[in-house]
């Protein structure tokens, strides 16, 4: 086996690590199920153990998309072995970003039916997360109309940019009014949540983590793959000329 | 000193250029008109004086916000005739020069239509503020800035993109969300003078002056990338 087709194989570790998180997340639904019922929901709050998790990583994602693009532009004269490989991941951070968002959007909806009795509610949280999403939406599109080198520096910077804009998007949260319930976890005195559904909710948010940290390193690996291969594309000088210019020569 | 001579350069050379043709701003004059016109078609603004208080404030950013979008990838393709844009790499200049002078120019283009798109809302929506009305006077150019800051600086971005067009305002909206909301909720809240709008200009201006040093400090990044 030679170490191209080495390279390509999917590594015993992390089938390991799949292994391991498809355990925690069944564990995870495991206490998501048997929590106690909420006191005026019922059931139907057990969708928090989803959106809590989904949400809280949709705001640690961009996080690592803007390290990446800021390191990018920092290696890309000097180093540009270094700098794809950070453009990789800023690309697989910002889909894992709109990924998560996506379904924090789309738990956040089912449960605002539920509570408030409307799917959307324009308050000023539902709207930065909104936001949030359409950061990253647009990141990507820049992506699909840009290419080659120009694509990596011009994202990069976009990704900076919407990096500045995440915080003070979230900024406003506390200068409009809002109708989101005030944060559950740090909010005041009152917020918190009953001791006994605590587990469910830290299973679920770890075992999230650990799907979010696969599905990255998975498109990682996917994107570094592709780049080898354009880069192969274009310095392979070895491989043998194709029989049509030849007959075209005569 | 020079840095200033730089830009006031770039601004001079963007007004004659806009002076001798005048397309920009014509144009830009033209569309907000028609975007006011549209919008007098989803309401009736004179029979609900109250609702079209409340709504023109949105509607006035939202105009301009059209209107400039059109101008400003505009303002960059001019500067792709004759390969002017590789000359103005090619020179010792700092490159942030040619932006903060071309984004002056555009501030100074949208700020003509705002002079008269101002008095034409006024007039068809039977406007007349209940709050502070001065403080339009500083709300306008800090909410101009904060479009065209970062209109300008991805205008530049989606140059030599495919479907530049299509690009600017995708990337645009987005980032410039905060601003939109900041500049419509304080223009209402002049307008039917029911809340202090101070927390939103003071919001503007924090987003003017982040985005503006982020602009000059990446300028020279999206200029040179290839």
């Amino acid at each position: 086996m030679n170490n191209r087709e080495k390279s390509q194989r999917f590594p015993a570790w992390a089938s390991l690590y799949l292994v391991l998180t498809i355990l925690v997340l069944a564990f995870g639904f495991y206490q998501a199920m048997t929590a106690p019922k909420e006191a005026t929901m019922g059931n139907l709050y057990r969708v928090f153990f989803y959106h809590f998790p989904h949400t809280i990583l949709s705001f640690v994602f961009p996080y690592l998309n803007f390290v990446a693009a800021f390191l990018y532009l920092f290696w890309r004269n000097n180093h540009p072995r270094r700098a794809l490989a950070a453009d990789a991941f800023a690309l697989a951070s910002a889909e894992v970003a709109v990924l998560y968002a996506s379904v924090g959007l789309a738990t956040g909806m089912l449960w605002a039916r539920a509570a408030w009795g409307i799917w959307w509610a324009w308050d000023a949280r539902l709207t930065t997360y909104l936001l949030l999403w359409l950061l990253y939406v647009s990141y990507l599109l820049l992506r699909g109309l840009t290419s080659g080198n120009q694509r990596a520096v011009l994202s990069a910077v976009l990704a900076i940019f919407a990096a500045i804009d995440v915080p003070i998007c979230y900024m406003s949260i506390r200068w409009w009014r809002t109708q989101h319930p005030a944060p559950v976890f740090g909010g005041g005195a009152d917020s918190g949540i009953d001791p006994h559904m605590l587990p469910a909710v830290l299973w679920n948010l770890a075992a999230w983590t650990l799907w979010g940290a696969f599905v990255l390193g998975l498109r990682y690996a996917i994107e570094r793959r592709r780049q080898r291969n354009s880069l192969a594309e274009h310095t392979d000088v070895s491989l043998p000329a194709s029989p049509t210019p030849v007959l075209e020569v005569r | 000193m020079t840095y200033a001579r730089h830009v006031l350069t770039h601004v001079h050379k963007d007004l004659q250029l806009e002076w001798r043709a005048r397309e920009l701003i014509n144009g830009m004059l033209f569309f907000a008109l028609l975007v006011v016109v549209v919008f007098s078609l989803a309401f009736d603004p004179t029979s609900f004086p109250t609702i079209a208080r409340q709504i023109s404030g949105g509607l006035l950013w939202v105009g301009l916000l059209f209107a400039s979008i059109t101008a400003l990838n505009q303002s960059w393709a001019r500067e792709l005739h004759n390969s002017v844009l590789d000359a103005q790499r090619l020179t010792p200049a700092p490159a942030s020069a040619l932006f903060i002078g071309k984004a002056i120019a555009n501030l100074i283009f949208v700020s003509i239509i705002e002079l008269v798109l101002a008095p034409v809302f006024a007039v068809f929506y039977n406007l007349h503020p209940l709050g502070q009305g001065w403080l339009l006077l500083l709300i306008l150019p800090l909410g101009t800035w904060a479009l065209i800051v970062n209109g300008t600086f991805f205008a530049a971005l989606s140059l030599r993109t495919r479907n530049r067009e299509l690009l600017l305002p995708l990337v645009l909206c987005p980032i410039a969300m905060p601003a939109l909301l900041a500049m419509i909720q304080a223009t209402t809240n002049v307008l039917t003078g029911e809340f202090d709008p101070s927390l939103w200009i003071k919001l503007l201006a924090a987003y003017d002056i982040v985005f503006t040093t982020a602009c000059v400090l990446l300028f020279e990044t999206v200029l040179n990338a290839e």
